[in-house]
């Protein structure tokens, strides 16, 4: 790989990395919108309101840059960026066609889940920084989440892996075979929730829940900072949907159309789960903090545990 | 109690099939909105109906509509006949800034002077500035529709009915059956 090679792919995955998430945003906008029997907006851009996350970018570089009195400024200043890095380094380990990945790591299903945990650090880091009681609270309920649901998902991860019996990404889709649509159906559906609540997506969106501490860990936070966290929130739709789409919905494979234009494929899956996101949160009310945790723990641990059973038995007698 | 999820995924067919709808967004100011008939946007004055009576003024609970009058007197129409009075109306005015849009007003008045106009665009930016006085009202009796036709099996109204009375039997006559028959 040269050097030039390389930048050409810094410089696209950098593109991808601002521009979905937006796109995700104004896919949520506007099917979030409908949903309600809205239009959602439709000046900025002219056309259906295309612009308006550039508009509200704008309008967030623009705003007051405020630090309370009693902040850790270094800490507050750094939490936006630790929020929204790893799912660039995820992104980078994501294959979108056969052979196209900015980075391959032998072990890449094991680093883009470890790295995936990070993000949660910039949100801990926002809540106790901002020396607010509210933050504190969101902060330390991100965190729980994170803790319950990570054990799921990387269960229903390792199901996946176990199949292909490789932990490199580009390997598990090549091994992929539209039957394992059935067999690693729960797996994917068990990646799919435990991966919403590490979003903190609603139903699972207790630490920033309005009614009672306002905006969670993201209180305090203003101006082009409050800007990063959303991004990082899209970007977590994005990641999630192409981790989805590699692990369990055949990345860049279709039944058509394969050639070169595999990254279209992957993107398309991609679109689609966070079109499942956005819609999961239209319609489903928020879930209580316990009925959060027994969901992880009595409900899709258990099953994760099944599903590697499952997994583990096929393999051996096929 | 169906199967476990049932709601969940009924939550979820509801916003899908929500989102295969038209919205039912109307976009105002590009698109005027269309209102139901009767809707009490602002109230219009009709002032050759109006004969000073005050009785809207005095009824209006929040004692915003302001009347000021004088008499006039008209010099006899026949020779040696009686001068006559009557009261001429100087101002006319509406505070919609305290006006809760009961319709107690145009209930009250018993000359139809006072209509609802569907008109609802007169903001100002000063609070002072939402008393109109009898030109802008009365300019607001071009917006008042015609009013809607009655519900089917709905009662005529009262004039109406007694219009039609006089015409089926025009000579009082004095029996009640031949009036009954007319019917
Ligand atoms: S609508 Fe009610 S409050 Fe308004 S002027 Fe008439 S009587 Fe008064
Ligand atoms: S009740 Fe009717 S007629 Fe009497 S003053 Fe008011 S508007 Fe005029």
């Amino acid at each position: 790989m040269s050097v030039l090679d390389l930048l050409l792919r810094l410089v696209l995955l950098l593109a991808c990395f601002l521009v979905l998430p937006l796109v995700v945003g104004q896919i949520e906008h506007k099917a979030m919108a409908h949903m309600q029997s809205r239009l959602g907006p439709m000046y900025a851009g002219g056309f259906h309101g295309w612009a308006q996350l550039v508009a509200d970018g704008v309008k967030f570089a623009q705003k007051e840059d405020v630090l309370p009195a009693a902040a850790d400024p270094w800490v507050f200043r750094l939490a936006p960026a630790l929020a929204l890095l790893p799912y660039l380094v995820v992104l980078a380990l994501i294959p979108v066609g056969a052979g196209q990945a900015v980075v391959s790591a032998d072990v890449g299903i094991f680093l883009v889940l470890a790295v995936m945990g990070i993000g949660i650090i910039g949100t801990v880091m926002a809540g106790w920084a901002s020396a607010n009681k509210f933050s504190v609270l969101g902060a330390l309920r991100a965190a729980a989440q994170l803790l319950s649901y990570e054990l799921p998902l990387v269960l229903a991860a390792a199901s996946v892996a176990m199949a292909a019996g490789t932990l490199s990404l580009p390997g598990i889709v090549e091994a992929w075979r539209p039957w394992w649509l059935l067999w690693q159906l729960p797996g994917a559906l068990i990646f799919l929730v435990a991966g919403l609540a590490e979003l903190s997506r609603s139903p699972f969106d207790m630490p920033v829940a309005e009614s009672e501490i306002i905006f969670g860990a993201y209180t305090e936070y203003a101006g082009l900072r409050f800007a990063l966290f959303l991004l990082a929130e899209y970007a977590g739709i994005v990641v999630l949907g192409a981790l989805t789409t590699v692990l369990f919905l055949g990345g860049w494979k279709w039944p058509f159309l394969v050639g070169g234009l595999g990254w279209l494929w992957t993107l398309v899956k991609t679109l689609a789960v966070a079109f499942l996101v956005i819609w999961l949160r239209v319609s489903l009310p928020r879930l209580r903090e316990d009925q959060l945790q027994r969901l992880a723990w009595a409900w899709l641990v258990p099953l994760a545990l099944v599903q590697l059973m499952i997994t583990g038995v096929v393999r051996v007698m096929g | 109690m169906g199967l476990p999820g049932r709601g969940l995924a009924g939550g979820l067919a509801t916003t899908f099939r929500t989102m295969t709808r038209r919205s039912i967004t109307q976009q105002y100011p590009d698109v005027s909105p269309d209102l139901p008939p009767r809707t009490r946007g602002v109230i219009a004055l009709l002032e050759e109906n109006c004969t000073v009576c005050m009785l809207c003024a005095r009824e209006c609970p929040d004692w915003c509509i302001y009347i000021d009058s004088h008499k006039e007197t008209l010099p006899a129409t026949t020779e040696g006949g009686r001068e006559r009075t009557r009261n001429v109306l100087d101002r006319f005015a509406i505070d919609f800034s305290l006006c809760m849009y009961c319709g107690i007003c145009i209930e009250a008045c018993p000359f139809d002077a006072l209509f609802w106009s569907p008109e609802f665009e007169y903001a100002e930016l000063d609070i002072r500035e939402l008393v109109h006085e009898r030109d802008r009202l009365a300019l607001w009796m071009d917006t008042v529709p015609p009013p809607p036709p009655l519900d089917p099996g709905a009662e005529e109204a009262k004039e109406i009915a007694a219009a039609r009375k006089a015409v089926a039997a025009p000579a009082p006559t004095g029996d009640r059956h031949g009036e009954g028959a007319a019917r």
